[in-house]
């Protein structure tokens, strides 16, 4: 076979380049195919970015124009009318309802990290009989719909006279505090050290202070993560309030924003429908931008290493 | 047990306490107890009585039962694969190294940050039928008449399926993830064998990453039978219950006609119907999903 081929090489075929066996095009070189494709796969998810903001976009438009322009299709409006936020905030006693808002949220929340991340330490760090199972159960009532216990909650919340107050949206947190967090949180204990709690038992610490001397102030990322799932979780809840609350002065935001939506399908005003749609959506959206990594990393840790 | 051990044992036992008593007084007990008032009539203001399955022989009577299944299912029918598949046609792409990827990553995550009420009046504004700006676009781009989409009976759905498509961001995160956690070697591997771009991605990227689009699919089923923002806030259900999802009609039966027995008996079927899809995917798991670190046969 060798002898072969060298023997058919002419002094002619010498001339031409013999480093590219095959000819191949540039379109085909491996480089311009990364390239290519790199370029398209940006090109696409520029665009689906874009249909993602769309609708935050016409939703801050919007809320800047005046009552004239919402019928036009414009993007930018001629005078912005941040006047529009104030008058939306006020044609509904919006101040009351933040403020009815935060106070749930934050009792709520501050429920929800004491003592899930004081159930995560039992099951992360502490050995007893049977904790597996309860784990078990733990990761099953994850798949748990909440509609099933809903009524015979409410039917024990009217029986207790809390219809009408906070407590059925504020107590339940206290009680281990969900089961994704409990999880999310018991993941996030494995990775510290076992070591640590032995030199902090060594140096005299109980469990309850290895708890919330060492275990918790390490784990501060992770409580900072479930703090904020918790706050939107509560800030955006709307179920709940819908079925427990009566009166208007103990509205929350979402409650409240929905006397807007009745003039959504109509003609109504539009743009104070959006500014205080808007108001109630800022809080989420600056806490997520101020803690983006804390965030993905808390998805991370229950989608995958889950 | 030693004395040291049995004191850890008591103190596992009092961290895990709150969560304890949270399992009875607000999951265990009120499952029963949901599952004895399915059997009741009961209005609050007047005692229950009793009716033993009487609710559930009246829901396969019922039309509506009916028609929030049809509308709850045909929603995950079609929203589940178009999410879950979008939202993994993105992670691939975003995970080509593309510049800016943290941005972009933010963007795409954004919708699921915010949701409720406030999501759901921005949306009712961006299907509004003349003004709304997907309309507006659809003719001054496409010149294409938009249809009416939330008063339409055929275009109610699609419109929600839109709406869920929006919110892909947090599955694709979790891909990204999975997809980034793919060992480098294996490509190299299927590259070495002669693999081209579509074969490392049929026979690499989807086994590794298939436990992820399980969790993926698992929540998304679980949670079909959620929706129920949208539906209150941007259709109560209409036009003509084309959007009655089935969270929606059990609250109407509980709280706003009252028949907390029928509603209780609503929430068992859906949660019996759930489970049972879940354990089909559960068992059907083994034939597609890989586990990395599990031996198999």
């Amino acid at each position: 076979m060798m002898g072969e081929g060298v023997a058919r090489l002419s002094p002619a075929d010498k001339r031409r380049p013999l480093a590219r066996p095959r000819a191949r095009t540039w379109w085909r070189g491996k480089r311009f195919q990364e390239y290519f494709w790199r370029g398209v796969a940006l090109l696409v998810v520029l665009l689906g970015a874009i249909a993602v903001l769309t609708p935050f976009m016409w939703m801050v438009s919007t809320s800047l124009k005046s009552h004239m322009e919402t019928y036009v299709f414009k993007w930018i409006p001629a005078k912005p009318m941040f006047s529009n936020f104030p008058k939306a905030l006020t044609a509904l006693p919006f101040g009351r309802f933040f403020r009815n808002t935060s106070f749930i949220t934050f009792a709520a929340m501050t429920g929800e990290v004491l003592s899930a991340s004081a159930v995560a330490y039992g099951f992360a760090r502490l050995r007893a009989p049977g904790r597996e199972v309860l784990f078990l159960i733990l990761l099953a009532t994850l798949m748990l719909p909440g509609q099933v216990t809903m009524i015979p909650m409410y039917l024990l919340y009217n029986k207790l006279g809390w219809v009408n107050t906070y407590r059925p949206l504020i107590v339940p947190a206290y009680f281990g505090g969900g089961a994704f967090s409990i999880f999310l949180l018991r993941q996030f204990f494995m990775t510290i050290p076992l070591e640590m709690d032995d030199a902090a038992k060594i140096d005299g610490c109980g469990f309850f202070q290895t708890y919330w001397r060492l275990i918790l102030p390490l784990a501060r990322p992770a409580l900072a993560t479930i703090a904020i799932f918790s706050f939107m979780g509560n800030w955006n809840d709307f179920m709940g309030p819908l079925i427990y609350l009566n009166d208007w002065s103990k509205f929350t935001a979402a409650l409240g924003l929905q006397f807007y939506s009745g003039s959504a399908q109509g003609s109504g005003n539009m743009e104070l429908m959006m500014a205080a749609s808007l108001s109630a959506l800022l809080p989420c959206l600056i806490l997520f931008f101020a803690a983006q990594r804390l965030f993905i990393q808390g998805i991370v840790i229950t989608g995958v290493k889950g | 047990m030693s004395r040291l051990g049995r004191k850890e044992a008591i103190a596992c036992y009092l961290f895990i306490l709150p969560w304890v008593l949270g399992l009875i007084i607000f999951t265990a007990g009120p499952m029963i107890a949901s599952l004895v008032i399915s059997m009741t009539r009961w209005s609050i203001m007047s005692p229950p009585q009793w009716l033993w399955f009487n609710n559930y022989v009246q829901a396969a009577e019922d039309p509506l039962f009916w028609q929030s299944l049809k509308v709850t299912m045909s929603y995950s029918a079609l929203s589940l694969p178009l999410t879950l598949a979008l939202g993994l046609f993105v992670a691939v792409l975003m995970n080509q190294k593309i510049p800016a990827m943290n941005l972009f990553r933010t963007i795409y995550y954004m919708p699921s940050v915010v949701s409720g009420v406030a999501v759901a009046i921005l949306w009712t504004l961006v299907f509004n039928s003349q003004w709304g700006v997907l309309n507006t676009i659809l003719w001054q781009v496409f010149r294409v008449k938009g249809p009416t989409w939330l008063l339409s009976e055929t275009w109610v759905l699609p419109a929600f399926i839109v709406m869920s498509i929006w919110g892909i961001g947090g599955g694709m995160i979790v891909y990204l993830a999975g997809l980034q956690s793919v060992p480098t070697e294996l490509y190299e591997a299927a590259q070495l064998d002669g693999a081209g771009r579509m074969q490392k991605f049929r026979y690499v990227t989807i086994p590794w990453i298939s436990p992820v689009i399980f969790f993926n699919l698992v929540m998304g089923i679980i949670g079909s039978f959620q929706v129920f923002t949208s539906s209150y806030v941007m259709t109560q259900g209409g036009p003509n219950n084309a959007s009655l999802f089935y969270l929606l009609y059990l609250y109407n039966n509980a709280w706003k006609y009252f028949k907390m027995g029928y509603a209780s008996a609503l929430a068992w079927i859906a949660f019996g119907i759930t489970m049972v899809v879940t354990l089909l995917v559960i068992r059907s798991s083994s034939a597609w999903v890989y586990y990395e670190g599990v031996r198999r046969r």
